[in-house]
């Protein structure tokens, strides 16, 4: 038996020269720091899910609808009638879920270890590409169900579009295909969310990982291992305090994959639609352009975007200021790699500055997060009776967009002009074990 | 390495605790529903009420007889002789009579599919919804309600919960006074206890027709938790076998 395997192994390798040579690059003699900790689950973590998206994806479309008659009954259909049909919306719904929480981990981490500095800035614009053709992804899966909140989520947000003077009008009729969201808009996005947003997503996510592995990973101490001493137990030439990436990392990712899987089930099968925060109450309401639902609002991970877009006034007569403030807030992170001129990586010997303000855009960005999904404005009338909730609200949510651009303003100046007093980083990696 | 984890974890659960009270927000100033749609008798007593006096207006089209028959353990024979009274087959979904033209000129509203009810507006709200009719002569059908105002549906179930009526308070100037509380003016067949536990098994039965899945979800989400955490383990283990070489390495 294990000869006919290695003849065949020899037999693909005799036409493919390339393949073991570059499975070995990238696996058995890929080397990468050994003090990863927990946050460097979330790369390996967020390519899971993207598998999983694909799959249950693949599966969703064989009973989906693509009508604005039929889409909301065919889901129902694939929730009641199809063989575990269920089972498969409710992992693709938790799924795009988790994609967010997963990729929000991932880029924190890059902010608080500096992975986005000299040398892998590249790794993190793809990074950044990637987070965005992610949200239109999101956006117009959200839309195919053709439930009320659908609906009226695509319209508002399509209609942001508007605000660009002079062509804003028929640009929002040009992605509609309509003068509301309608037939031709859910046939449009359903053609990009399943065909070709993927096929960019896929692509994108090869580039990442490839420009990665050109420059290897960053670690927890931020510390160059390529620089440090060379010689393991490995290979010679390949640096001290690296390890290879397979089986030591394959098997360590594995761990994470289990916890998150688990974490996961529990989801889909006790909590599938999050009490209304994966799964709307309002999208169980086919789409109807009659009924607005009482709070429209975007998907809970669209809500820190969402509440700078609302907390930014309008003037000079055109709202375009909070579209712009929306772009801008993900912009700003894109150029990170500029803004922050540190030339210490790892939060562990930033300055204090650094690690407040870290502390602020983290706060910041979770409370517009609660402002943008209505919460605030619940909570307002309960915790401070008789306050007026429009003006609380505005307030709060403009300090938090304050919070959040006053980040990338204080680190420009902190490090571009020297404020910064960082620690001595050490020679090699600490190993926390 | 492992206190930084911890505090780590410690700090994304903090976080995502914070959010569940938001999380509960739906339904506010409700009284719990108290369903248990794992309690089979109770959702063959709901599905009864619903079919003695929902039917009539209110269709559940994503719901088939024969569905119900599996789900709610009751031979075909009592599904057709207890339940339909439509006169549909076995394998059809359970479709009102109610004529769209006359549901409007009789109500001035189409009743609505009652399927996905249970999840648009929450079994709190229809439980409560049920409870808090009351007589109002201003109103076209004669009744009000408290939970949904100027709803234009009678209350179905008056000869079980007898008649309501509503006591207000004082008026403020300018403004129609507010309802109080609701008051049994002449009893009906049920006792408060016994209407309260009959509208319990009606919403349950509608929390089981939203969701059909929700039946075997849980039982087969424990085996799936099960195995993956005994995997997740086993992975933990064969990980710290690997990592001896890496930690004698140093
Ligand atoms: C006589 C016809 C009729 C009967 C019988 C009837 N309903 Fe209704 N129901 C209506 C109408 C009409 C509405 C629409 C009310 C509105 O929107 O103003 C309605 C609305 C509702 C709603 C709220 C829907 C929403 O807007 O979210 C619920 C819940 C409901 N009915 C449950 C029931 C239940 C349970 C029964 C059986 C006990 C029942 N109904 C029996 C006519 C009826
Ligand atoms: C589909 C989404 C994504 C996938 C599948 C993915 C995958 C990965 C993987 C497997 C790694 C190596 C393992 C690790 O360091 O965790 C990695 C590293 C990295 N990713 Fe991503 N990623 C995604 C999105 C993003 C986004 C949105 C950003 C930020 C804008 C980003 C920035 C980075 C950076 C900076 C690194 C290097 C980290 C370091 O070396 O410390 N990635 N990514």
């Amino acid at each position: 038996m294990a000869n006919v395997f290695s003849r065949i192994g020899d037999w693909v390798n005799e036409r493919a020269p390339n393949l073991a040579p570059t499975y070995r690059k990238h696996m058995t003699e890929y080397f990468a720091p050994k003090n990863f900790n927990l946050w460097y689950y979330f790369g390996s973590l967020a390519l899971l899910v993207l598998v999983n998206q694909i799959v249950t994806g693949i599966f969703l479309t064989m009973n989906y609808k693509t009508s604005a008659l039929e889409a909301f009954n065919s889901v129902e259909y694939i929730m009641r009638d199809v063989e575990w049909g269920w089972l498969i919306r409710y992992m693709h719904s938790t799924g795009a879920s988790l994609f967010f929480v997963v990729v929000f981990l991932h880029m924190f981490r890059g902010i608080m270890y500096g992975s986005f500095k000299r040398p892998r800035e590249l790794v993190w614009i793809l990074g950044m590409l990637i987070f965005l053709v992610l949200m239109a992804e999101a956006f117009m899966g959200y839309v195919l169900p053709w439930g009320n909140m659908s609906f009226w989520g695509a319209k508002v947000i399509i209609s942001l579009f508007g605000t660009i003077p002079y062509i804003g009008g028929s640009l929002v009729e040009w992605i509609m295909g309509d003068f509301l969201p309608a037939d031709a808009t859910l046939n449009r996005f359903f053609a990009l969310h399943v065909i070709a947003l993927p096929l960019v997503l896929l692509l994108l996510v090869v580039l990442h990982l490839a420009a990665l592995h050109e420059v290897g990973s960053n670690n927890p101490d931020g510390v160059d291992v390529k620089h440090g001493p060379k010689g393991n137990k490995w290979n010679p030439e390949k640096p001290i305090d690296a390890i290879p990436f397979h089986p030591y990392y394959t098997v360590k990712d594995l761990v994470g994959v289990g916890f998150f899987l688990t974490i996961a089930a529990f989801i889909i099968f006790f909590a599938p639609t999050f009490g209304g925060w994966f799964l709307e109450h309002d999208n169980f309401t086919p789409a109807n352009n009659l009924v607005t639902p009482s709070h429209i609002k975007p998907s809970w991970y669209f809500t820190p975007f969402y509440a700078i877009l609302r907390m930014i006034p309008s003037f000079f007569g055109t709202a375009i200021w909070g579209v712009i403030g929306m772009f801008g807030a993900i912009l700003l992170l894109a150029l990170l790699p500029w803004i922050d001129k540190g030339e210490v990586r790892s939060v562990r010997y930033r300055g204090l500055g650094f690690r407040i303000a870290l502390g602020v855009l983290v706060f910041s960005f979770l409370a517009l997060g609660l402002v943008g999904a209505g919460v605030t404005a619940e909570v307002i009338p309960e915790w401070f009776p008789g306050a007026d909730v429009t003006t609380w609200e505005n307030a709060f949510g403009r300090l938090m967009v304050l919070g959040y651009f006053g980040f990338f303003v204080f680190v420009w100046v902190y490090t571009r002009f020297g404020f910064e007093k960082t620690k001595p980083v050490p020679e090699r990696v600490t190993m926390h074990d | 390495m492992i206190k930084r984890t911890i505090s780590s974890i410690a700090l994304a659960l903090g976080l995502a605790v914070a959010t569940i009270p938001a999380l509960a927000s739906e339904g506010e100033g409700l009284a719990p529903a108290g369903t248990n749609i794992r309690d089979q008798a109770s959702l063959q007593r709901g599905a009864k009420l619903f079919f003695n006096y929902c039917v009539g207006c209110h269709s559940l089209k994503y719901v088939r007889y024969s569905r119900l028959a599996s789900d709610l353990g009751l031979s075909e024979e009592e599904v057709m002789t207890n339940l339909n009274f439509t006169g549909a087959k076995f394998g059809e979904p359970v479709i009102s009579h109610m004529p769209a033209d006359d549901a409007k000129t009789w109500f001035g509203k189409d009743p609505p599919d009652l399927s996905l009810e249970a999840r648009a507006k929450g079994v709190d709200f229809i439980f409560n919804y049920l409870n808090s009719f009351y007589l109002d002569p201003t109103r076209p059908v004669g009744w009000n309600n408290t939970v949904f105002p100027n709803a234009s549906m009678p209350n179905p179930l008056w000869e079980l919960q007898g008649l309501q009526t509503a006591v207000h308070g004082e008026a403020a100037p300018g403004q129609e006074a507010v309802v109080e509380k609701l008051q049994i003016s002449t009893p009906g067949r049920m006792s408060p206890e016994e209407f309260r536990g009959a509208t319990r098994d009606l919403t349950a039965f509608l929390e089981y027709a939203a969701e059909p899945a929700a039946l075997e979800r849980q039982s087969i989400g424990v085996w799936v938790i099960l195995f993956l955490a005994g995997l997740t383990f086993l992975l933990y283990l064969l990980k710290h076998e690997y990592w001896k070489d890496v930690h004698e390495s140093h």
